[in-house]
């Protein structure tokens, strides 16, 4: 069986990626197939119905439009900041785990100095000097991201660093760039995917929130701006459930269907994570006894 | 001890990092941000006022290192400049009011979903396979993947506009004045229930998931079979064999989580009109107050770094190894 022939008889990482290629799917052609997400299309505030499915926003716009626009909106910059995050995080982490000594320990303070920092309101100091839009936002979503990931590949770089093969490669007069490029990334393929993962889902967070706080682009449709309008016009007190819910649910999906993906991930780079579930399956048992051990009692005492 | 003074030490660092960004950030932009934020102030300010602002942030004709230590000096005394939008409070004083209610909610919040969550993790790690093992996860994980402000907006929608269980807005009903009087209280508590509650499901379940996976590892070490194997009551070895000993990660990672979990919190703020830093940082953002996005971006710095030092101070107390 392929890697990837594996990955997909993995149950949870299948799901995840199906739902995942359905609003990849949306992003790439949605747009093309609802037209302009912000006409004005009918009376404001309309609840769902069969030529508004999801119904219309506070200004009159189809809501079903904006969801499916928003998907590219807000996927893009998640992707893009995602593969930035991952690009710089293996080049810090795997040069401060490579090298070690006070690169090291440079590094390591200001990956530490980022990760403490929270991360919205650093957000929002250099957004608020920027002109409003998905270059700014990229900006600094990598800037407050980056940081967890380098901490993470630093960890594995440290570890492979030591490892046989690469003390071999090096004593037979590899150069530094060859030995972390063709000795250390390449055996941490399992890392780096789920790292992309878990920044991708990061950026989606992130990215939302900050155009929830109105730093976006207001004009330009996505996710988050969606949400910023949905609480400024009068959506909650007139009770238009329609205007918030299908965005948040798009949201929460692809981010359920990355921890999926990842959970699977998991399971399929390291079995050894779930020995008992891979047991129970071999053995056909339904539940493991868990304590093997025999309590050894005198009379007066009782187990409890 | 000397732990405690090294990470002391860490965290004055960072301090003095995260000033002196807030100082390069306007700086680095493109275009002349200093101008065009005084070129705001023009005709809500006066010329004074303008003058003592710019000498607060260091913008003058000095040399960059020269305005560099003026407004380290500024800093360093807690004086952050004039606020835009609260004309003519300064920052410091509009933040402190705003300060107060970020900690109650956020701090009792994260506290309880901390304690919550990790309190499910170990008993899901105890009885696996267990209804609470196999339910919870999941649901806390799809609930984990909405944002938080998004779950603050169906909590108020559903209980706040629905069903009126829940006030609207505000930490406590304006027809009150703030005193430490029964009604005064239990007004506050009213209306942090709702936002406290988003947080609490939102974060919950990520404390859960990773006690679980400590918590499975620890409880297949030889100790706990051996505790097992000497008779010990099976509560005994959950909290004080297993427990405390897959606590020790969680609390470190408790540490690093603290500033994404608060910025969350933060959102949640907004949703709810609840008065705290989240809110001020909306309201700044809106009419651009420079001076009160900086100055909120230090004190919520700050005080993560202050309750990281807490939380080092608990991990110290919870391992012994490191006492030594």
């Amino acid at each position: 069986m392929t890697a990837l022939g594996q990955l997909l008889a993995n149950r949870k990482a299948l799901v995840g990626l199906c739902i995942l290629a359905l609003f990849g799917g949306l992003a790439l052609i949605g747009p093309l197939l609802v037209g302009d997400p912000s006409d004005f299309v009918a009376v404001p505030l309309l609840p769902p119905s069969a030529a508004h499915w999801f119904g219309t926003t506070g200004q009159g716009q189809d809501v079903f439009a904006q969801t499916v626009a928003g998907a590219r909106g807000t996927l893009a910059v998640a992707f893009l900041v995602g593969l930035t995050v991952l690009l710089l995080g293996a080049l810090v982490g795997t040069v401060a785990g490579y090298f070690g000594g006070w690169i090291d320990e440079g590094l390591g303070l200001l990956v530490n100095l980022f990760l403490l920092i929270p991360g919205l309101p650093l957000a929002v100091v250099i957004a608020a000097y920027l002109p409003a839009g998905p270059g700014t936002i990229t900006l600094v979503l990598v800037v407050t991201g980056w940081a967890w990931t380098a901490r993470v590949i630093r960890a594995s770089a440290l570890s492979l660093r030591q490892a046989d093969f690469v003390s071999a490669a090096m004593v037979s007069g590899e150069s530094h760039l060859r030995v972390i490029l063709f000795e250390i990334l390449p055996n941490m393929l399992p890392l780096l995917a789920s790292s992309f993962i878990a920044a991708v889902t990061y950026a989606i967070g992130a990215e939302v929130g900050l155009e929830f706080l109105g730093l976006g682009d207001l004009e330009r449709v996505s996710w988050g701006t969606n949400l910023y309008w949905a609480s400024n016009d009068v959506a909650l007190p007139s009770g238009s459930w329609w205007t918030f819910v299908p965005t948040g649910v798009a949201i929460a999906l692809v981010g359920f269907a990355l921890a999926l993906l990842n959970n699977g991930l998991d399971q399929f780079g390291n079995p050894q994570l779930d020995p008992e579930r891979a047991f129970l399956r071999a053995t056909g048992r339904k539940r493991l006894q868990l304590s093997a051990a025999t309590p050894v009692l005198r009379k007066s005492q009782s187990h409890g | 001890m000397r732990f405690l003074l090294r990470r002391l030490g860490f965290y004055l660092v960072a301090a003095w990092a995260s000033i002196t960004l807030a100082f390069f950030i306007p700086r680095l932009m493109p275009g002349d941000p200093a101008s065009a934020m005084f070129a705001r102030f023009r005709g809500r300010l006066s010329p004074e006022a303008i003058v003592a602002l710019r000498r607060a942030f260091g913008f003058s004709e000095a040399p960059l290192w020269k305005q560099y230590a003026q407004y380290l000096a500024h800093a360093a005394r807690g004086d952050l400049g004039i606020s835009i939008s609260y004309y003519p409070a300064t920052v410091g004083s509009v933040i402190g009011q705003a300060l107060i209610w970020t900690v109650l909610l956020s701090g009792v919040a994260v506290l309880i979903s901390f304690v919550l969550g990790t309190a499910l993790g170990m008993l899901g790690a105890w009885k696996r396979g267990g209804w609470l093992d196999s339910y919870l996860p999941p649901v806390l994980t799809l609930l984990g993947a909405f944002p938080y402000f998004w779950l603050a907006m169906a909590a108020l929608f559903i209980f706040g506009f629905g069903l009126g269980w829940s006030p609207l807005r505000q930490a406590y009903d304006d027809r009150l004045v703030p005193s430490l009087s029964w009604a005064f209280l239990a007004s506050v508590v009213q209306h942090a229930v709702l936002p406290g509650a988003t947080i609490v499901i939102a974060t919950a379940g990520g404390w859960m998931l990773s006690m679980r996976s400590t918590m499975i590892n620890v409880l297949s070490q030889d100790y706990v079979l051996f505790a097992h194997a000497k008779g010990l009551s099976s509560r005994r070895i959950m909290l004080q064999y297993a427990a405390r000993n897959a606590l020790l990660p969680n609390v470190a990672g408790f540490g690093m989580a603290l500033g994404f979990v608060l910025s969350g919190s933060l959102l949640t703020e907004i949703v709810f009109s609840y008065p705290g830093q989240g809110y001020l940082l909306f309201r700044a953002v809106k009419s651009l107050d420079y001076p009160l996005i900086q100055g909120l971006f230090l004190t919520t710095t700050l005080a993560v770094l202050g309750a990281n030092w807490l939380v080092d101070v608990v991990a110290l107390w919870l391992d012994p190894r490191s006492r030594s």
